[in-house]
């Protein structure tokens, strides 16, 4: 989800009673102090600017708090809390942030507390994403400088209050480790004593930053603040809530997409022990009881009859002949330079190829569930989610009350990898609620969650190229046919039928092509719900112009690195990238036989990668992944500890899609059940994986989905090298074997 | 009515003795650190100690658990070996979603019991019915080496 995807997020119209859009101003006026720091109009949405903060309450835990603005809670006891507004589901923003805050309002990490942030657009919204959204590698990016600013407003506010008390220039004093000093006399004050007075000063207009030389904080490998309760058992998911006489529910939803729920014979199931209650919505039935299982053993004895509806002959068969079909109509142009066409009728040689990738699970590890409870008092629902107030939004209009009346409680995400961008488990929750006394928490079973996904869509790319005498591509066409998240998602996002995230990468690729020509087909899967995976647009569209590069310097007999570099002049840090991953991967080295070396290049989401993976291929024709060897620019560094951990992680999750991952549909439904027939890589599988962090002061790019978006093309590249057998389908599966 | 014994306590529970014992030590219980993840021991998510064995409680019914002494993530760090494996989870960083890592850590801890210097293959052996879906798998066997490096 990067640039394409956010203009078309930002214009969303699809989520009825949401307040409107807050928009920060990101360009903030900068201007160089004597201080060596940047003086910087505040850009984030302060409590009340220019104004006595009045922000000195009486907190929850009786002790008088400080919070002159949305992100951060002083109480007289010095207690600094510090209020997330992205969700952290494993990609570190949990300590990113607070490591941006705590950097200028110079307190410890170890001494801060987290809270997760209420669904608030208008304090909390994504400048890029127009929403309180987490997702789309985006976190970073944008509050990069706005919790610094909310970090450094506070602590000019502290400073400010000690130097009136002790009547003294706020100049002659500093902060550190949670005290303001005054230099001269060696005197200190706790923030805790600072609070009252502080609360009567105007909050800044402006504040200064802190020289990145003097940055104590950022840039360092500071261990993970969500670590120690995520180790002990005691970090909560939205399948821990637990509320006082709370009942659980286990669901059926029609096997067939697009079907409906007929009747059902519940008379079995209401004997069983624990059962309390079988609840009908229009699409599912759902089983309330004492407990989980006991609501399982329910289901498992209820007589259902579906209406399978229009979709229940549909086969992924089918749907890839409709996508086929799709790809002979002319679609609407996303990138024209040049003169393609013509440009191929001249050239040397051609390629004219198809690479066709599957719908995907995102199979998160916390299964979907959502815990409600409707009363009087409105209506109270305990989630993981990305999209608060989307997902507050729809739960009002779906129980048909005032948006104030719906509290929604955020909790850790066990994974979310795009499932958690959308609000169907919460509608369906709420539903099921509306007909339940008392709290409920609704848990798809494993089956349930990969069989009712939303999924990645399937993707059907005709892609030709013509190369001049000296193998240099001349003429670029590229089809891309599939499923349009966004229309969904955010129909104002389609430009011109052009969805953005469908063509991401592959209307901008890194190299130099005079003439090329893109152009998208919308063509939906029938039923079968689509929705964004981890990578997104990029994942996709850097396969298919990864492998196609590849295979034009195998047309071409150059070496594919050097192929590459002599393409990127328009894109140095991306050159600087792929020249660090080849050097530190022992590229051009000779391999054993049965091994072979694949390489490929991004920039997206605002980074930079160059990524070079060996395999070895036995004689079964069975892939193994040796060594990923990965170059980042991502530019400057909050995290590298977390930076890593995410190109680790994002490397296994793209690996896993590209070996084994494909949900299949027959007779309208979806083949796989649970992890015996929808393989994770597992440890004995896991590559050795090396990142290498490029030092850069460019602003920091997103980190969460590069590494998933680049591997696939690097793998299946070096399935090439070790066996000459191109992969233009994913998975890779048993392809190999067959051959 | 069964009486499970669960980290030291002991616990009357009213359900059908083929209750699965993740659902009696989440719903019942009330101790959430045990996770459900695939309900058909494909996962690892809901791994707790059976009398020190790390065993699946999403497929192991309550009449199959008797006197035995059932251990989960709340009490893991009570044993050297389970002490050493959180610790080394901290000073690696291992986690980041962290919902699989409750298991993880059960497995980890059960394998530095009975092999306090685990090589790769009995790693892989030991760890290899866990998923981890956001890839932690490198730091996961860095870490074991490393508990294993502070144990002895």
């Amino acid at each position: 989800m990067s640039q394409g995807l956010i203009q078309a997020l930002v214009s969303s119209h699809t989520v009825p009673n949401l307040p409107r859009r807050n928009f920060l101003k990101l360009a903030a006026t900068v201007s160089a102090t004597a201080g060596g720091g940047m003086l910087l109009g505040i850009s984030f949405p302060a409590v009340s600017e220019g104004k006595p903060s009045q922000a000195y309450s009486e907190g929850g835990s009786g002790k008088a708090v400080f919070s002159p603005n949305a992100f951060i809670e002083i109480n007289s006891a010095g207690q600094v809390t510090l209020i997330m507004s992205k969700v952290e589901m494993g990609q570190g923003v949990y300590t990113s942030i607070p490591m941006l805050i705590a950097e200028e309002l110079e307190v410890d990490l170890d001494k801060v507390t987290l809270q997760h942030a209420p669904p608030n657009d208008k304090l909390y919204a994504d400048a890029m994403l127009g929403a309180q959204v987490t997702g789309g590698s985006t976190s970073i990016r944008t509050l990069w400088q706005p919790m610094r600013q909310a970090g450094a407003a506070c602590r000019t506010l502290l400073i400010a209050a000690a130097a009136k008390t002790w009547k003294v220039d706020p100049a002659s004093c500093h902060a550190q480790s949670g005290q303001v000093i005054h230099d001269a006399s060696g005197r200190k004050l706790g923030y805790g004593d600072l609070v009252k007075v502080a609360a009567t000063l105007a909050v800044p207009k402006t504040v200064t930053l802190k020289d990145p030389k003097d940055f104590k904080l950022i840039g360092t490998p500071a261990r993970r603040l969500d670590s120690p309760d995520k180790v002990n058992g005691l970090a909560k998911f939205g399948i821990d809530a637990q509320i006082p006489g709370m009942k659980f529910a286990v669901i059926a939803t029609s096997p067939v997409f697009g079907g409906k729920l007929l009747g059902v014979d519940d008379s079995r199931a209401l004997k069983m022990p624990g059962v309390l209650q079988v609840v009908k919505v229009d699409n599912a039935v759902a089983v309330i009881a004492t407990n989980t299982w006991a609501a399982k053993r329910g289901l498992g004895a209820l007589d259902i009859k579906w209406d399978e509806g229009k979709s229940s002959h549909v086969s992924t068969a089918d749907l890839v002949a409709d996508l086929r079909q799709a790809a002979n109509k002319t679609g609407a142009v996303a990138r024209r330079d040049g003169n393609a066409a013509k440009a191929y009728s001249k050239a040397d040689k051609t390629l004219n190829v198809v690479y066709q990738q599957p719908f995907l699970a995102h199979a998160t590890m916390e299964p979907m569930n959502c815990t409600v409870q409707i009363g009087p008092e409105g209506c109270d629902i305990w989630v993981g989610t990305q999209i608060p107030t989307f997902a507050q939004g729809m739960a009002a209009k779906t129980a048909g009350i005032p948006l104030e009346k719906v509290r929604l409680h955020n909790y850790l995400i066990g994974g979310g990898f795009g499932r958690r961008l959308e609000f169907d488990g919460v509608v369906q929750a709420v539903k099921i609620a509306m007909q339940v006394k008392g709290p409920v928490k609704v848990i798809w079973t494993r089956e349930e969650d990969i069989q009712h996904d939303m999924f990645r869509p399937y993707y059907y790319d005709r892609i030709s190229a013509g190369l001049d005498a000296k193998g240099k591509p001349i003429a670029w066409t590229h089809r891309i046919v599939g499923s349009s998240i966004v229309a969904r998602f955010s129909p104002e996002g389609i430009k011109n039928g052009v969805d953005p995230d469908a063509v991401e990468v592959s209307s901008e690729p890194p190299y130099d092509l005079p003439n090329i020509y893109v152009d998208y087909v919308r063509q939906e899967p029938r039923d079968v719900p689509t929705a964004f995976w981890r990578g997104v647009g990029p994942t996709r569209g850097t396969f298919v112009v990864e492998s196609f590069i590849d295979e034009l310097a195998a047309l071409a007999k150059i070496d594919p690195v050097k192929y590459r570099l002599d393409l990127l002049g328009k894109t140095p840090r991306l050159k600087t990238a792929l020249e660090l991953a080849a050097e530190k991967s022992d590229w051009g080295k000779a391999v054993s036989t049965g091994r072979g070396r694949g390489v490929s290049a991004m920039h997206a989401f605002g980074s930079f990668l160059g990524m070079v993976v060996e395999v070895s291929v036995n004689d079964q024709g069975e892939v193994k992944v040796e060594r990923v060897v990965c170059a980042v620019d991502c530019g400057m560094v909050v995290n590298p500890n977390t930076v890593i951990a995410q190109i680790e992680g994002g490397v296994i999750f793209g690996l896993t899609a590209a070996l084994y991952n494909e949900i299949t549909i027959k007779h309208g439904r979806v083949e796989q059940n649970n992890f015996n027939d929808y393989r994770m890589l597992r440890i004995n599988e896991a590559p050795r994986i090396e990142v290498h962090l490029i030092p850069s002061a460019e602003a920091p790019g997103g980190i969460g989905e590069p590494g998933t978006a680049a591997i696939g093309a690097a793998l299946t590249n070096a399935v090439f090298a070790a066996t000459g057998k191109r992969i233009r389908t994913l998975p890779i599966g048993n392809q190999l074997q067959n051959a | 009515m069964a009486t499970l014994n669960i980290n030291g306590v002991p616990h009357q529970v009213d359900v059908p003795g083929d209750t699965p014992l993740l659902w009696v030590i989440r719903d019942v219980v009330g101790l959430t650190g045990t996770k459900f993840g695939c309900g058909v021991a494909q996962c690892g998510a809901c791994t707790v100690h059976i009398d020190g064995k790390a065993t699946r409680s999403c497929v192991l019914p309550i009449s199959a658990v008797g006197d035995q002494n059932v251990t989960t993530i709340e009490a893991v760090g009570e044993s050297a070996s389970g002490k050493k494996v959180q610790q080394a989870w901290l000073d690696l960083d291992v986690v980041q979603c962290g919902y699989c890592q409750s298991g993880q850590i059960m497995s980890a801890a059960a394998l530095l019991s009975h092999t306090p210097n685990p090589d790769d293959a009995q790693i892989d052996a030991a760890m290899a019915g866990n998923i981890c879906r956001c890839g932690t798998y490198p730091r996961i066997r860095a870490a074991i080496k490393h508990a294993a490096k502070e144990g002895a």
